[in-house]
């Protein structure tokens, strides 16, 4: 049975129910309110929380960092001292990175007339540490501490040599900008010559081993105890001049000039050298460039029969897309009676290199190298090389090479042909 | 050779008057001012959080630092200003995009002591009309400059961040 409810009542309910609903609607409108406020604090707290992270200054109050330079950049990175410099004492700021390069050698040798010895060797070629610091807008310091072939070792046998590695400084210098586009710089420096000699942390280049150009004719990695500058001027030039202690060769090795670096240890400095290069980089994918050396006496007066020595260099670098071409000429001129006794008063060397980076991740290679530093001697003193391999990067800092390489050599000198495989990386 | 007669050169060299290879080319502000006819928009904020965080990182191959990126965006057309460290010190670089393809790319402040040949018209001008390949690449090639490969590297990488952003603002 249904019960009906009488009209009257029906219209008390309703009179009732009207305020119940109005207040509700009113709470709900000021809970809505109530979370609208809380969700801008929230949003106001994270994005001060993201303002204190971003800064790098914990601790320090929102707001009160000076605004600077960056006012409006969004950095995707930190600035130096956010990413790699930490604060270091009580001025300025320092950065540490490094390269290295693992090889594994697998060369027959052959057309010797000395018995037969292959190459086959893992060697830890080289460790690098690099550290800077930066005491001021303009004036830093930068080096790079070398530890080649993994450990060094007593031989014990009162020689004072050391097996099979080598600790050195690479590069030691304090660099002064005179103006925004000058710097001055002293220490042990690098001679700007080629491409190898400055810039040779391994993903920077192809083949394991450097070229041998950039070896015996360019003596990498050649430094010298100097002072000088560097800047750039016009559309993409630049250039370096430096004054600098110079090699020390000698007969007994006929003059080459690999045999002739110092390693700016007690280096003398009775007949310093100057270096000057230009390079000119005024469109995008080329690079050309000169370099020439003179000094006055490449065996530091210690072989009556030397004299002067004059270096000159060429190189370019063509990259259109993924293909590119590099090339380095480098020939010596050494005066005196005993340098053109031994045929050395010329040594000379080029390679050219074409390569292709199929993908961002991976590229080939081809070079061909020839040189002699007894140019002439009268008989055959070239060697030349032929190499063909490739690079693959996983990470833009890291790689794994691979190359063969076939040498032709002076008869009766090794000739060494075969594979080598390389890992490296830069940080 | 003696020292004297080399210092004569190298003072000389010295004081050649600079042509400004490091320093502020153009200010941000006035990028923007540019980039809008003169009136900007009140910047916006993107977050890089999730799978575009993965994505710039990816990108940059380093994480960023950033939780936040800002831009400036009316119709079609963004403006973004990003820094990335080219060996020691960040590059500020302005990017416009104006429907999913770069219109103008500048080097605004430069502060690495090598590398400035990328703030040159004739290599920002390879930039132009470039937009996003598979894979968040340029759909061109960039030729690099030999000697100021990382700055050219830290050019392409923001090229492609500001594209991507952009891809993500306008994306449904």
């Amino acid at each position: 049975m249904k019960t009906r409810k009488p009209p009257i009542a029906l219209a008390l309910s309703l009179m009732l129910a009207s305020p119940l609903a109005a207040q509700a609607d009113t709470d709900l409108k000021a809970e809505v309110e109530r979370l609208k406020a809380q969700n801008r604090e929230i949003l106001e707290r994270l994005d001060a929380t993201a303002e204190l992270l971003e800064s790098g200054r914990a601790g320090q109050p929102v707001g009160t960092t000076e605004a600077g330079p960056h006012d409006h950049a969004m950095p995707t990175t930190g600035s130096m001292r956010q990413r790699t410099f930490g604060i270091h004492g009580r001025t300025g700021s320092t950065l540490i990175g490094g390269y290295g390069e693992m090889h594994y050698n697998n060369l027959e040798q052959k057309d010797s007339g000395s018995p037969k010895s292959d190459k086959k060797a893992m060697d830890f070629h080289r460790f690098i540490l690099f550290m800077g610091h930066e005491f001021s807008e303009r004036i830093r310091f930068w080096s790079e501490l070398e530890v080649e072939h993994a450990y060094l070792n007593d031989n014990n046998d009162g020689s004072g040599d050391t097996a099979p590695g080598e600790v050195s400084v690479e590069q030691a210098f304090l660099e002064f900008d005179l103006n925004d586009n000058t710097s001055a710089r002293a220490g042990i420096l690098l001679i700007p010559v080629g491409f190898i000699n400055e810039t040779h942390e391994p993903p920077t280049f192809y083949g394991v081993e450097r070229n041998n150009v950039a070896k015996n004719i360019i003596p990498t990695t050649w430094r010298e105890g100097g002072a000088g500058l560097t800047g750039r001027f016009g559309q993409g030039f630049s250039y370096d001049l430096l004054v600098h202690t110079g090699l020390k060769t000698s007969g007994s090795s006929n003059y080459a000039v690999r045999k002739g670096r110092t390693g700016v240890g007690a280096a003398p400095a009775d007949n310093l050298a100057v270096t000057a290069r230009l390079n000119w980089v005024g469109m995008p994918g080329l690079l050309v460039g000169g370099a020439v050396q003179r000094q006055t006496d490449i065996t530091q007066g210690t072989d009556a029969n030397a004299g002067a020595a004059t270096l000159l260099s060429g190189h370019f670098s063509w990259q259109t897309g993924p293909f590119q071409l590099l090339g380095v000429y480098a020939t010596w001129s050494l005066d005196g009676s005993g340098p053109a006794t031994a045929g050395a008063d010329r040594q000379t060397g080029w390679y050219v290199e074409p390569s292709w980076k199929v993908t961002p991740k991976f590229g080939v290679f081809a070079r061909y190298s020839t040189w002699d530093n007894q140019v002439n001697s009268g008989t055959d003193t070239a060697y030349s090389q032929r190499d063909i391999g490739f690079n693959y990067w996983p990470h833009e800092n890291v790689v794994l090479k691979f190359d063969y390489q076939d040498q032709s050599t002076p008869t009766g000198s090794a000739e060494y042909d075969g594979i080598n495989l390389g890992v490296g990386y830069m940080f | 050779m003696k020292m004297k007669n080399l210092l004569f050169p190298l003072l000389l060299l010295g004081l050649v008057p600079p042509l400004a290879a490091k320093g502020v080319y153009e200010a941000p502000a006035a990028f923007l001012a540019d980039a809008f006819e003169g009136a900007p928009p009140t910047p916006a904020v993107i977050w890089l959080t999730g799978a575009k965080r993965k994505a710039v990182t990816q990108i940059l191959q380093h994480k960023p630092d950033r939780l936040r990126i800002r831009y400036w965006a009316r119709a079609g057309r963004s403006a973004w200003i990003l820094e990335e460290i080219g060996k020691e010190k960040p590059i500020t670089v302005g990017v416009v995009i104006d429907d999913g393809r770069i219109s103008r790319i500048r080097v605004l402040v430069f502060r690495e002591s090598r590398g400035d040949e990328v703030r040159h018209a004739f290599f920002t001008r390879q930039f132009e009309r470039a937009g996003l390949a598979p894979g968040n690449r340029l759909d061109r090639p960039i030729d690099g400059i030999s000697g100021a490969t990382l700055s050219v590297r830290a050019l392409t990488k923001l090229a492609r961040v500001a594209l991507y952003l952009d891809h993500q603002r306008t994306a449904p």
